[in-house]
């Protein structure tokens, strides 16, 4: 019978011969949670009074970290002591970072895996083709205790990507642009996932879109491997891992055709990441521009900001925050001298955290502000006060918005 | 197995997400009565006042959007909301509700605020202004995760 990769990859997890729509109970490679969904999965943990998998349990505190205030101190402290007392995973500042990015950095993520994440960014490692989903706490601590958890074999929707994107197109406007196509929870409980043309599109920037098929509601994404994906994996200490691909007539429940070449750069507008409209259309005056978060914080990331920001200063009316997306990213710009290109630019780096993206602290809107944004969601309130705005969009063009004062486009500098 | 329910509609609209249900600033704790007071504050401010133990929230589609905070839940159940009733709901925010013990029911009703509404789980009916609305069993997997009141007791029976 012909499958998905979903499909393969939860049969194998469970034992059984699935099909999407089954229930199964599966066996989970991994399970990942951080500083705010950690404190809940330990209690379910603690409830169950079991002894916990700590080899497949990853603990990386990102979301208020460094802790913003005494509750956050406590929530960190928590997760880190159940990390050490168990002997878990446990990554902390100074190693660590965005929990997603050190998933995919440290060699969890990895082809053929099923990866279980308390964070609704988990969907991320499709980009490595694994089977990664975001789920609650409560049965992340059952999967902490047990090693298994009860999926529902997703559906897939195959996105065939055609062409070639034209310059300046990255991963971010490509996915924004399926969204705008299938719209926040039009791919509910179902995988997306991509084929077709993915040669022309680095690693890094499958991860963004592999991240954002969070915002059209999906379990989870796939991409194949290729030479992309078994280069970025040589670099890591993987471990084994089993390379898997959807059969050519398996059941999809919805192809999408996708001409990348057809694509602009773009900018998702308040108050929903499908609301999208070409980069050049929209003009609106900015108060801070921010780049960081799993969507868009990697290096590559980095770089393509500083190489707009080098010999340019940021507009004297716009805060500019840069903020890796993890430890390994901040350690190679400094390498690389991207951060003084930065600071000299009068941006501002930090260290990695999750901070501003989901209005947690550091770089939170006041009434009003507006904000130009390289992470995934511009939800009302979303990154501050419920009056203030965020367009989302790449790197790029939010360093270039930091510097013409407005949102607007590298070529526009 | 889950006891018929009866309360007042609390009318929300389609595509209410974790961040309106709780906004971020709050999950540095889980404590239910912490988090309650700030259910869907950015957009109805004036709500939580109106809402009482047992109300029944009435919702459109992909309830629950956004991300993975069970913290949403953890507030629902702190208002002491028996049940909600949405045309769809966000995958993560389902998993978490099934998981905790909260009723879902996926159906389209059309009911004004505080409307009475009773619920009939033996007979799959939701009753409210002289109007019937079936709605569909869970499947087998699932009745069971939700009659043994949640995951952890599921867990703990051995069935796993």
């Amino acid at each position: 019978m012909s499958k998905t990769a979903a499909e393969k990859i939860f049969s194998e997890k469970s034992g059984t011969d699935s099909k999407s729509g089954d229930y199964v109970v599966a066996n989970v490679d991994y399970v990942m949670a951080n500083d705010i969904t950690a404190p809940i999965a330990i209690d379910a943990f603690n409830e169950l009074g079991m002894k916990a998998k700590s080899d497949k349990i990853i603990i990386i505190p990102d979301h208020f970290i460094p802790p913003k205030d005494i509750n956050s101190a406590i929530q960190y402290k928590k997760s880190k002591d159940f990390a050490l007392e168990n002997g878990t995973w446990f990554y902390d500042m100074g190693s660590g970072g965005v929990c997603h990015q050190v998933m995919m950095e440290k060699g969890f993520a990895a082809p053929g895996r099923l990866i279980a994440g308390a964070d609704s960014h988990t969907n991320t490692y499709g980009a490595l083709s694994a089977i990664s989903t975001g789920m609650g706490s409560t049965e992340a601590g059952v999967i902490f205790a047990t090693g298994k958890m009860w999926f529902k074999i997703p559906e897939t929707i195959k996105i065939n990507l055609r062409g070639k994107p034209k310059k300046g197109v990255e991963g971010k406007d490509i996915i924004l642009n399926i969204l705008s196509t299938i719209k926040n929870g039009g791919a509910a409980y179902k995988c997306m996932e991509f084929s077709g043309n993915i040669n022309y599109i680095d690693i890094n920037e499958r991860m963004t879109m592999a991240n954002m098929t969070t915002e059209a509601g999906a379990k989870c994404s796939f991409f194949d491997t290729d030479d992309k994906t078994i280069e970025y994996l040589n670099q890591r200490n993987t471990g084994d891992y089993k390379i898997v691909k959807s059969d050519e007539n398996a059941d999809f429940s919805r192809i999408i055709e996708v001409d990348m070449g057809d694509i602009e750069p773009s900018i998702a507008i308040p108050n929903s990441p499908d609301n999208v409209r070409i980069a050049t259309a929209v003009h609106e005056k900015i108060d801070q521009a921010y780049i960081g978060s799993c969507t868009n914080g990697r290096i590559e990331d980095i770089r393509k900001a500083a190489a707009i920001l080098k010999n340019k200063k940021v507009n004297k009316n716009v805060r500019l925050m840069v903020v890796p997306a993890s430890q390994d990213v901040y350690n190679q710009a400094l390498k690389e001298g991207l951060i003084n290109t930065i600071v000299e630019s009068g941006g501002y780096f930090s260290g990695t955290t999750c901070g501003a993206c989901l209005g947690g602290y550091m770089g939170v809107l006041g009434p009003g502000e507006v904000c130009i944004s390289s992470t995934n969601r511009n939800f009302i309130g979303r990154m501050g006060d419920k009056s203030s705005k965020v367009y989302l969009a790449n790197p790029s063009i939010v360093a270039a918005s930091a510097v013409l004062g407005r949102i607007g486009t590298p070529e526009e500098l | 197995m889950i006891n018929n329910i009866k309360g007042r509609a609390i009318v929300l609209g389609d595509n209410v997400d974790t961040d309106q249900i709780i906004p971020a600033k709050y999950l540095n704790t889980s404590d239910p009565g912490k988090l309650a007071p700030h259910f869907m504050e950015n957009e109805y401010p004036d709500l939580v006042s109106n809402i009482k133990k047992g109300d029944i929230i009435v919702a459109g589609k992909n309830f629950g959007s956004g991300s993975s905070r069970e913290h949403a839940v953890i507030t629902i159940k702190g208002l002491g909301i028996s049940c909600i009733i949405a045309e769809s709901f966000a995958r993560i925010f389902f998993r978490n509700a099934i998981n905790t013990g909260i009723p879902l029911i996926e159906a389209k009703i059309n009911v004004s605020e505080f409307d009475e509404i009773s619920v009939d789980f033996s007979n799959s009916t939701i009753m409210y202004n002289g109007n019937e609305t079936h709605f569909k069993e869970y499947p087998e997997f699932l009745k069971n995760i939700i009659n043994s009141n949640g995951l952890i007791n599921y867990v703990r029976s051995g069935k796993w």
